[in-house]
């Protein structure tokens, strides 16, 4: 297991468990990254407070990868000037391009998502966006210089789960990029369920903000992500009804 | 028992003969197979490489049967299945991979075999492959359609019912050039819906205006992923070249054709590496150019004439059979060209497993189909045969078999845009 | 008047710096944007707010 290294970037990362800070208070932040083992943590990027007591950066421990996501952004436009502003704040290269123009739902815009990652790949930065699963849109964000793809599970905040199963499957198998599920994981059996099929890692937020012992849940999810990566690489032999078999043999023909 | 392939013809002249014979004992003084002439494109691509590797790593005696069951139990097949479907172990379990390949086939193509038919319009040839019965050494008669003759074959053809052709030619610049198969490709639109071309690899350019006159896809078998064993095949002339070879299905589809076809020549040399090199071709291409169409086909070699020992050697009907269904559990949603070289036997058998395409009304000769067709004898030359069919049924044969098998046969089901 | 953070203030004129300062700001935790380009850090003490300059101070925050 020693081996089984996610890379990033060309960053090399031994957690496939990418944390969220939103939603849950900062003294919180601590505890979570450390009962998840997460080693990349996102954050946004908002007008600072003057006066300002805490500073989040302050409760991040040492040596986690902060991964700055471009929330507010509405276009590509926006997006690319907030990445700018992340990389300013000395975070590295990372950026989580997040891009919505739809508040009641957050669905992510893929198009502008594809219009930010090649304007942000060209830039040096090592992007990894969020859509919505489809493969065309991924093979897009693929050639437009993607790290990453992350596709969402289900609606950010909605704890439903794996919604978009079939499809993230297919980005799975055909892209070769890590394929980090994203928004909706509600429950550590799903993300175990999503390591199982194949992906590269889970970033998970609302699950644990609204869990009622937050580190005791990120440790939950730790265990499930690291059973479900087991899992997969054990070799899971699914076995599934493929229909009665021929009462007369189909092979009969042959001479020789 | 091992194939004969040098066969000296009395109609060589002493020159000819003398070099025939320098050019298959002596390698030095054959060229360098792996370098591209002057006037062959050559592209930038990794493709080659990646199958390259798989292929050379393949090492099929570390399969076993729980490898085999655990590739059939997967929903998706992945390139370690497929590597275990073709290794030996999974022989025995070839009435398991059967009904597997026929869920696949289903699943993506109904129950619709594809009907098609080749139409050779020149056999004149200035390589040397020392299995094929066009080759520069081998006496047959030679001929080339002029565009009248062309359009009577089609003629023909079309009016049995027959909507898709395959045209295809020897290698001879000279004597069947680029323009000379465009010509034939705006003639076969007046009569056929889909235009197929089985032809020398050409640049991409050439291939963008053979698809301007008409053609929809490019078949183009390598024969053989080894390249040791091609070069020892393939002694002179342009098809010498392996790469250029190799790469020009993606010359084709970069220069607008809409689908491209792949196979091995079984037999040639180690036919489980060349089928596995064959797939992932395949396999590796599709990921780069996701639009466009696929299809394998499997050619057993043949006897040819002036040599009628050449047979597939360790590719019986079995193993045939297991190649075929591993390339549908792999890759579902490609076309399997099952062509007339296989018994009439074979090709109802494996149609209701894996095949998706099969021709029929064959004839590999040049300018005899309406003497095949209606036994009527013509006042003209008719050219030799590039190998002996096995399978000679003609369309409305064809057609009522399959449906006889409770097979849905489609002539076409192209709109041509 | 300089808008800062959407907020119109009277400090045209003035050193960037010592606004910063005084409003409390690490410059550490913070990235600065001015009229739209982004201001490098090294640039801080130089610069001199003028007239109609609009500025974003940003810091990082929770987020998912």
């Amino acid at each position: 297991m020693n081996d089984d290294k996610l890379i990033i970037g060309g960053r090399e990362f031994h957690s496939r468990f990418i944390l969220g800070s939103g939603k849950y208070s900062l003294n919180l932040i601590e505890a979570a990254v450390k009962d998840a083992g997460a080693e990349i943590i996102t954050l946004a990027v908002r007008r600072a407070n003057t006066k300002e007591e805490e500073n989040i950066l302050d409760f991040i421990p040492e040596g986690v990868t902060l991964l700055p996501n471009t929330s507010g952004a509405r276009t590509a436009e926006e997006a690319v000037r907030i990445a700018r502003l992340a990389r300013e704040l000395g975070c590295g290269d990372f950026v989580k391009v997040e891009i919505m123009r739809d508040t009641k739902y957050l669905l992510p815009d893929n198009q502008e998502t594809i219009r930010a990652t090649e304007i942000l790949a060209k830039e040096g930065f090592i992007v990894m966006p969020y859509m919505y699963p489809d493969l065309q849109v991924a093979r897009d964000l693929a050639s437009a210089g993607a790290a990453t793809i992350m596709p969402l599970a289900s609606p950010i905040g909605s704890n439903k789960g794996l919604a978009t199963k079939d499809f993230i499957q297919i980005l799975i198998d055909e892209i070769d990029l890590p394929i980090i599920v994203d928004a909706g994981i509600g429950k550590p059996s799903q993300a175990c369920e999503a390591m199982e099929m194949g992906a590269a890692a889970i970033m998970a937020n609302t699950a644990l903000a609204t869990a009622g012992d937050l580190p005791m849940m990120a440790s939950a999810f730790r265990q499930a992500i690291e059973a479900g990566r087991k899992a997969y690489l054990a070799g899971l032999g699914r076995v599934l009804t493929r229909g009665a078999s021929a009462s007369d043999p189909l092979t009969g023909f042959l001479r020789d | 028992m091992e194939n004969q392939f040098f066969v000296d013809s009395e109609f060589l002249s002493p020159e000819a003969l003398e070099k025939k014979h320098r050019l298959e004992t002596d390698p030095s003084c054959r060229k360098n197979h792996m370098a591209y002439l002057p006037d062959m494109e050559q592209i930038q691509s990794d493709i080659c490489g990646k199958v390259m590797e798989q292929m050379e790593s393949y090492d099929y005696s570390v399969y076993t049967a729980r490898d085999v069951r655990e590739a059939l139990n997967h929903e998706t097949c992945s390139i370690e299945d497929f590597k275990a479907l073709l290794s030996p172990a999974a022989e025995p379990f070839l009435e398991e991979m059967a009904p597997r390949a026929r869920l696949e086939t289903s699943r993506h193509f109904g129950n619709t075999v594809y009907l098609f038919t080749p139409l050779y319009i020149a056999n004149y040839c200035d390589n040397y492959c020392v299995y094929c019965g066009f080759n520069c050494y081998n006496h047959i008669n030679r001929m080339k359609l002029s565009m009248e003759q062309i359009e009577h074959e089609m003629k023909v053809i079309a009016d049995s019912g027959m909507e898709e052709i395959l045209i295809l030619t020897g290698e001879s610049r000279s004597k069947s050039d680029v323009k000379y198969i465009g010509e034939a490709c705006k003639l076969a639109r007046k009569y056929f819906r889909m235009v197929g071309l089985e032809i020398y690899p050409v640049n991409t350019e050439e291939y963008r205006y053979l698809h301007e006159c008409g053609a929809d896809y490019v078949t183009v078998f390598q024969e053989t992923y080894d390249t040791e064993r091609y070069e020892q095949l393939h002694l002179m002339g342009h098809k010498r070249v392996w790469p250029y070879r190799f790469d020009a299905q993606e010359r084709a589809l970069m220069g607008g054709m809409r689908g491209v076809a792949f196979s091995a020549l079984l037999g040639l040399s180690d036919f489980r590496k060349d089928a596995l090199a064959s797939a992932l071709h395949v396999y590796y291409l599709q990921r780069k150019y996701p639009h466009a169409e696929m299809s394998l086909s499997c050619p057993r070699l043949r006897p040819i004439i002036n040599n009628e020992k050449i047979n597939p050697l360790d590719v019986h009907e079995t193993q045939l059979c297991q190649i075929l269904c591993a390339y549908r559990i792999f890759l579902p949603f490609v076309g399997i060209t099952v062509s007339s070289r296989e018994s009439a036997a074979f090709r109802n058998g494996i149609v209701k497993i894996a095949a998706t395409k099969v021709s029929a009304g064959v004839s590999t000769g040049i300018g005899d189909h309406e003497s095949k067709y209606t036994g009527k004898e013509t006042d003209g030359m008719e050219g030799d045969e590039q190998f002996e069919i096995n399978d000679g049924r003609s369309l409305e044969t064809m057609y009522e078999d399959i449906a006889k098998e409770g097979l849905q046969p489609v002539l076409n089901d192209y709109l041509y845009v | 008047m300089v808008k800062i953070n959407g907020k119109q203030l009277d400090l045209a004129g003035k050193p960037l710096e010592k606004y910063l300062e005084s409003a409390g700001y690490d410059p550490k935790r913070i990235a600065v944007e001015r009229n739209g380009a982004i201001l490098p850090k090294a640039r801080y003490s130089e610069t001199i707010l003028s007239d109609g300059d609009e500025i974003e101070i940003v810091s990082f925050v929770g987020g998912g």
